[in-house]
């Protein structure tokens, strides 16, 4: 049980490959940090120089107030679920869990206890003779959890544990990971690119592109308040509408409308952002009205996506899914203004 | 025209479509030449165990094939020959063999593992070119190194009557030798298998406290058994079948002289001695034989280990 801090972190290759630029965080104890972020943007390596997979060019890792720069990754009181669960192949389930154990020269008694506990908590109690070939993908999954928990580890290191799961197991896998993190009291670090995993888990969420940490906060904090664009289309799904706007007091004006902002900005070229779910056929007073032309409708039972143009930039809205709307029509839209965001045409930062 | 007639028709059609045609057709080829593979080794090895139960002078003037017809001419002679110390030395011969052989595979197999461990998984500087330099001398024709090694050994009191008075085994040199051999392919194969496995295991393995050499002993030799039982194979059979070598660094005295070197003396330039070759030549060939079948297991397992993963 610790707390995890990354203090000013490079992570350099060659002198011009960094992967990991001035990264800082810090995790609480007993927290649930996700990392998330699109392919090669250096979460996995922050996450593996922390594992003591990879060193550190600059700045310090902390596990609680040691810090573990030049700590031998056995020593560091850690376990790492991995994508592939990298499973010993030649040995039974019992063993490959029992493998970290006896690398600590654990008293068989004791050892025996600890296996058999986390085969109890992970239902694996029927598959303990088994080789991991003989097992299906969610059961070698939990293997691999079975592995990391019986270290009592202070931290949990997950690295993209359930990108090899079919999207029904994934979901259930998420859930028992939650409960899962609920009992065992402890620090996890979880890395993934899926947005879904991200909100739907972490206490709290860092986001990650291109080696540079764009933004930590909880779910919540970062769906209604992303810091940047970057950070507003990364996160949701639909994607967040992205419509350029020239801005002058508060008012922002785009090709086919215009909004009243909620608060006053400098005259200029922004970019204005709103949910699709904020684009609604609920047509009210206090909000903007817009025109669209549909292209294409998406029906989902629970919802209704519509694609097509307002004025010349492309825009989502979510519909109620009884509403009858065929590609071309031309439907009339309410935004909501009190959820609109406003980003710095150059630094892509927020603005509102 | 009845469900049942259609029925027929379409499975005829389907029958005698190309691609049925074709399939069969490649099906029929892998058998003829799976078939004829099989009868160009077991023919040889059937005449040859024949004519080691012929008399010679059966044997110098018709094709084995003969003997399966009456009259029938069946002897143990040969044996008998071979066998009786008083004619030769084919006990000790093979003896000798084992001797030669089996520390001969030992010795590089075990040296070049731990190379290849180091070759695949370790990082120092200079590594990958020291690799090269070391899978290079591959092309290094073996008779370039005997002047050079014999020197050495002689230098060096590596020669069998010096090793023995020194109570040493004779064969010291040769094993040597043999392992300066086998070491650059042994290694060049292994350090290939070892960086194929996964690099989530090892890591995994680090930071569940194991250290380099529990990884290599706990998790990379037991998944590494099929590319050494083949390695164990092509090795065995090298230094089992080797003459030239041993007649090098151990000489033809037959108190050392593995079994190829006695069975060139058993057979003088007038080719006299031939029916006593073809009863020695059964011996030498078994042994092989008998270790490529108890090994075979690991070898297909190894071969086909990639294609079954699932």
């Amino acid at each position: 049980m610790a707390s995890v801090t990354y203090d000013h972190v490079v992570k350099r290759y060659t002198a011009d490959v960094t992967v990991v630029k001035d990264f800082n965080v810090e995790i609480k104890d007993k927290e649930f940090m996700v990392l998330v972020g699109p392919s090669g943007c250096g979460k996995s390596t922050a996450l593996r120089m922390l594992a003591g997979l990879e060193s550190i060019t600059e700045g310090t890792i902390r596990i609680g107030d040691r810090v573990v720069n030049n700590v031998a990754a056995k020593d560091r009181d850690i376990a790492m679920v991995f994508q592939s669960y990298a499973l010993y192949p030649h040995m039974s389930v019992y063993d490959n869990m029992a493998f970290p154990l006896q690398m600590q020269h654990m008293p068989k008694a004791e050892m025996d206890k600890r296996v058999k506990n986390a085969s109890r908590i992970l239902g694996l109690d029927n598959f303990l003779k088994r080789k991991p070939r003989a097992l299906s993908g969610g059961q070698r999954q939990r293997v691999a959890l079975g592995r990391a928990i019986v270290r009592s580890p202070k931290v949990f290191l997950l690295d993209e544990p359930l990108s090899n799961l079919d999207a029904k197991l994934r979901g259930q896998t998420r859930i028992e990971l939650q409960k899962l993190h609920r009992d065992l009291e402890t620090t996890f670090i979880y890395v993934t690119h899926d947005q879904v995993e991200a909100m739907t888990m972490g206490d709290r969420i860092a986001i990650m592109n291109a080696g540079i940490l764009q933004q930590v906060g909880t779910p919540g904090d970062i769906y209604d308040h992303p810091a940047n664009l970057f950070v507003a289309g990364f996160i949701g799904s639909p994607t967040m509408n992205f419509v350029p706007v020239t801005t002058s007091d508060s008012s922002a004006k785009a090709s086919g409308f215009e909004v009243k902002l909620p608060k006053s900005v400098p005259a200029g070229k922004g970019t204005l952002g709103f949910r699709p779910e904020t684009l609604t056929d609920r047509v009210t007073d206090s909000g903007s009205k817009l025109s669209m032309k549909v292209d294409v409708v998406e029906r989902l039972g629970s919802d209704q996506f519509l694609y097509g143009q307002v004025g010349g930039d492309q825009v989502t809205a979510r519909v109620d899914p009884k509403l009858k709307v065929e590609p071309g029509d031309s439907v009339q839209l309410g935004l909501d203004t009190r959820s609109l965001h406003l980003f710095d045409a150059q630094n892509e930062q927020a603005l509102i | 025209m009845s469900v049942a007639a259609a029925r027929q028709v379409e499975s005829t059609a389907v029958r005698f479509s190309p691609k049925w045609i074709s399939e069969r057709l490649g099906r029929v080829g892998l058998h003829v030449a799976v078939i004829g593979l099989t009868l160009a080794w077991v023919v040889p090895t059937l005449g040859l165990l024949i004519s080691s139960f012929r008399p010679f002078a059966a044997i110098a003037t018709s094709g084995w094939w003969t003997a399966l017809a009456p009259p029938y001419q069946w002897t143990l002679d040969n044996y008998s020959q071979v066998l009786d110390p008083a004619t030769s030395n084919l006990g000790t011969a093979i003896f000798n063999s084992f001797m030669v052989a089996i520390p001969s595979t030992v010795i590089p197999v075990t040296i070049a593992a731990f190379a290849a461990y180091a070759f695949a998984w370790m990082k120092f500087p200079a590594r990958d070119w020291i690799f090269l330099a070391f899978v290079g001398l591959l092309a290094v024709p073996l008779q370039l190194t005997f002047i050079p090694i014999s020197k050495f050994f002689v230098d060096h009191g590596i020669v069998p009557d010096n090793l023995s008075s020194l109570g040493l085994p004779p064969w010291l040199g040769l094993w040597l030798a043999h392992a300066g051999y086998g070491l650059p392919f042994s290694t060049y194969l292994l350090a290939n298998f070892f960086r194929a496995l996964p690099s989530d295991l090892f890591e995994s393995a680090e930071i569940d406290g194991a250290g380099t050499l529990t990884v290599f002993f706990r998790i990379i030799l037991p998944l590494s058994v099929p590319a050494l039982a083949s390695l164990v194979i092509f090795q065995f059979l090298w230094v089992w079948n080797d003459l030239l070598v041993a007649l090098i660094y151990v000489g033809g005295a037959p108190e050392v002289a593995p079994l190829t070197v006695n069975l060139a003396n058993l057979t003088n330039s007038l080719g006299q001695g031939y029916q006593l070759l073809t009863a020695a030549a059964f011996f030498s060939m078994i042994v092989p034989l008998a270790v490529f079948l108890s090994l075979q297991r690991y070898f297909v397992r190894g071969i086909l280990a990639g294609s079954v993963k699932g």
